[in-house]
């Protein structure tokens, strides 16, 4: 894109490290995330693709390093991270809905005690999610009537109600049948054209394609190549890189 | 005198100290719910000292005999106040309760997936309300059909509060049989009592259980029949659903 690189970044993360006991998991990363940009993150696992992820929102804290979100610095003190976390939605592996809540519940529950909108507000806010990502007739259903597909995009609707500034997804169709990921990725994909800044750790590489401004490749636990993703897919510098891409090819 | 003039006979009197027994068992289980709650709370805190206190407490109610608990409690607590048979027997009968009780709480806490948690706090959710909207409402529900299994214990150990002196339930068929020297018609007889109260309880949670867990029944064509499987773990549900059966 070429007005974001003019912006402030809207996720500055600056020589992160983490470390869980003596193992690294992250060792010296930066990345910039721009307003309206899509980072799709790839990587071998273990390259720490989605613990850097869970670090902007807090979910690991860093050994060292600086987080800054949407001009806030990231610090672990429960009131600043409440306030940073409202403003990053956050799409899991492994959905996450709440079992004991209506679909419209789950989707209700963090704009009423989050940021304070009435019953009639938070509930109309969902019914149009839930239009959005074509599940306006399940507002009313259970989490466990719903396929994998469908629980995920109420995730992502459940997140997208918090109008946050940049959504991160981690593997967000990995614990799909094949037959369901497209669904789910279509609607990250309309996400992306509406002009959302997000950050996606995946291993669907054709959504990285089509959808990314920017794809950054994670190899032991850094950064090795990022770019535009022609460039990152097809002409990869780096050693890793291209080893990564080649293990791709030959599944 | 047969079995049945007898059963006849003492109805008034056994039915009068059921009421002494579910009285004396509901106040402490109220009690060890509380004293339950704050244990638990105890266990999982992350301070060093409270956690050891409650592993501490724990263990000496588990590796005692509730006979003995109830005797050191009433002796210990009438060297000092002078204290009505009732409430030394339902005091020990919370403390023993609250330790099972607080790890029933444990468990259920530990079992609500960290993922959702997690997925909770990532909205923005203080601490304090993912406990409240999330994590509890879930704990319930893994844990009711394990109070109620513990409930139910309860009831029938209030039968040792007899020995300091109470005329509960247990205590009656004691004092009765020793007037008609029938030891077995008595202990039989106060069994069928105990069992109604069992049977009673175990109905009132199976319904509980079944109304909170109304997100297992199918919305719409599937094949599910609402067993009230809720989110617990397998072995639960079978049990239940034959239990139920």
């Amino acid at each position: 894109m070429s007005t974001t690189s003019q912006a402030e970044p809207l996720v500055s993360m600056r020589d992160i490290v983490k470390t869980f006991g003596d193992n690294v998991v992250l060792d010296g990363v930066d990345l910039d995330v721009f307003p309206g940009e899509v980072v799709v993150l790839i990587g071998p696992s273990g390259a720490g693709k989605s613990t850097l992820l869970r670090c902007i929102n807090g979910l690991e804290k860093i050994t060292s390093g600086t987080i800054e979100v949407d001009g806030q610095h990231l610090s672990y003190e429960e009131s600043n991270l409440n306030r940073i976390r409202s403003r990053i939605g956050m799409v899991f592996q492994s959905f996450n809905l709440f079992p004991h809540m209506t679909v419209a519940q789950n989707i209700m529950m963090a704009q009423r005690d989050v940021l304070g909108r009435s019953a009639k507000e938070s509930r109309a806010r969902a019914e149009e999610l839930l239009d959005r990502v074509g599940l306006a007739e399940k507002a009313d259903a259970y989490p466990d009537s719903l396929s994998g597909g469908q629980q995920q995009r109420v995730a992502i609707a459940r997140a997208l109600a918090m109008d946050p500034a940049v959504m991160l997804f981690d593997e967000p169709t990995s614990a799909l049948d094949p037959e369901l990921v497209g669904e789910v990725l279509h609607v990250m994909r309309e996400l992306a054209d509406a002009g959302m800044t997000m950050v996606v750790v995946t291993h669907e590489m054709r959504f990285a394609r089509r959808a990314a401004d920017r794809v950054v490749l994670m190899a032991d636990r850094k950064i090795v190549e990022e770019g535009p993703p022609e460039q990152v897919l097809d002409t990869p510098q780096s050693e890793r890189g291209q080893a990564f891409l080649r293990q791709l090819t030959e599944e | 005198m047969s079995f049945f003039d007898r059963l006849v006979e003492y109805a008034p009197l056994f039915i009068e100290a059921s009421w002494v027994t579910l009285r004396l068992t509901a106040v402490a289980l109220a009690i060890a719910m509380v004293l339950g709650a704050v244990i638990a709370w105890m266990a999982m805190s992350r301070f060093g000292p409270l956690r050891w206190l409650a592993t501490a407490y724990i263990g000496v109610i588990r590796g005692t005999p509730l006979i003995a608990q109830i005797f050191v409690l009433y002796f210990g607590i009438s060297e000092i106040v002078k204290m009505p048979a009732f409430w030394a027997g339902a005091l020990a009968l919370a403390a023993h309760n609250s330790a099972y009780i607080a790890e029933i709480f444990r468990s259920g806490f530990q079992a609500v997936p960290k993922g959702l948690v997690e997925a909770t706090r990532s909205l923005g959710m203080s601490r304090r309300k993912t406990l409240r909207r999330v994590q509890a409402p879930l704990a319930l529900r893994t844990t009711l059909p394990v109070l109620g299994n513990q409930y139910i214990i309860a009831v029938k150990d209030s039968s040792l509060v007899s020995f300091i002196g109470m005329t509960e339930l247990f205590q009656t068929s004691r004092n009765l049989q020793a007037q008609n020297y029938e030891p077995l018609q008595m202990y039989l007889m106060v069994s069928i009592y105990y069992l109604i109260i069992v049977l009673v309880l175990t109905f009132v949670v199976n319904r509980l259980e079944h109304s909170l867990s109304k997100h297992r029944r199918p919305v719409e064509g599937s094949s599910g029949d609402g067993d009230g499987g809720g989110l617990r773990p397998r072995w639960l549900r079978n049990r239940t659903t034959e239990a139920q059966a």
